[in-house]
């Protein structure tokens, strides 16, 4: 087993964004089917599509940096939990619909200004990435945000089940904005984005659509990271058993 | 969330390029008009089939009742002359 792998600090950004729209599209795939109505069900599955379709973008570009053989299959297939690079609000389990969209509502406030800012990479192929999934992105955003609000300023048992999602899931909405070092060089260099610039929009944004939800942000907060570094929560092994299997079980296969 | 049963059925009207017709293409469930045209983006228009969407209350649209068909559009069989097929176009028009 392959344990921690360090990359170069290029391939370490450019997975943080495979890894977010892989982990986050495989959660939200696992709802093709088991939506609570055929039309959020397929709503869904094309969000899952669309973020699925994003990282193999991310996952291309990592691959060809790497050189050696390496593809975008086999990141995604072969690599090991502490190599994924995803913050950890990704893979938290969906829960009921409340916990699916509060997870969604705080991954898309942060992605759209993160894709709008990485529009204007100083590297093309992020630039144009990041061009091409922000008008997924921006629709990604209008649908977990009306939902937060149509739900949380619902009926009474929607306003609680919803206030109960942010408060499991605001712990992890932190590290989306951390700054570490592969951040502050990537942004510094004009390649990446400057998480301190985008924070304050994103916050902005946040309230904006809670107030209007009914619903309380959560204060004095543990936030919990570690995913950028490949430290994941307990549910993330369980996505790669279900993920990586049929190329576990079955090395090489091809459809 | 409520019951789906709670939520009115719309019927959805898709303008499948500039120039041509809206056209009925299905029904769906939503809460309100807004839910309504996202739901029909995400059923209806995954294959690049629209442009534009229109969505109507389902309870809104009132139809004609197939047992007076013989009364509403029988009489109109037995008119051909009706159809513009009895005049004599000059050559200069073309595209007719």
């Amino acid at each position: 087993m392959k344990s921690y792998t360090k990359y170069d600090p290029l391939v370490e950004y450019v997975l943080r964004s495979a890894d977010n729209t892989l982990i986050l599209g495989h959660r939200l795939s696992e709802l093709c089917g088991h939506g609570p109505v055929l039309e959020q069900d397929i709503a869904i599955t094309n969000i899952s599509l669309d973020l699925l379709g994003q990282s193999r973008m991310y996952l291309q570009y990592a691959a060809q940096q790497i050189g050696n053989n390496e593809t975008e299959d086999t990141l995604a297939f072969l690599r090991d939990g502490m190599q994924f690079r995803n913050c950890q609000l990704t893979e938290q389990p969906n829960g009921d619909f409340a916990h699916t969209i509060i997870r969604s509502f705080i991954f898309d406030s942060y992605h759209f200004y993160f894709c709008q800012s990485l529009k204007s990479s100083t590297d093309s192929s992020l630039a144009e990435i990041a061009a091409k999934s922000l008008k997924e992105v921006t629709y990604h955003r209008k649908f977990s945000s009306e939902w937060t609000i149509r739900l949380g300023d619902g009926t009474a048992e929607s306003n609680e089940r919803m206030q109960k999602a942010l408060e499991n899931l605001w712990p992890y909405s932190g590290e989306l904005t951390e700054e570490d070092a592969v951040d502050a060089k990537m942004a510094a260099e004009g390649i990446g984005v400057d998480l301190k610039d985008i924070s304050g929009s994103i916050n902005d944004y946040r309230n904006n659509i809670l107030e209007r939800a009914g619903l309380k942000v959560p204060e004095k907060v543990f936030m919990h990271s570690g995913g950028k570094k490949g430290l994941h929560t307990e549910h993330h092994g369980y996505i790669l058993a279900e993920m990586q299997f049929m190329q576990r079980a079955y090395p090489g296969l091809n459809w | 969330m409520s019951n789906e049963k709670d939520w009115p059925l719309w019927e959805i009207f898709i303008r499948s390029r500039a120039g041509l017709n809206h056209k009925h293409v299905g029904s769906l469930h939503a809460a309100d008009a807004e839910m309504a045209i996202e739901n029909a983006r995400d059923v209806y228009t995954r294959r690049n089939e629209g442009i534009s969407i229109w969505v109507v209350e389902s309870k809104y649209i009132k139809a004609s009742n197939p047992a007076d068909e013989e009364s509403l559009f029988e009489p109109a069989s037995d008119k051909i002359y009706r159809h513009p097929t009895f005049y004599d176009l000059p050559d200069e028009l073309k595209h007719m």
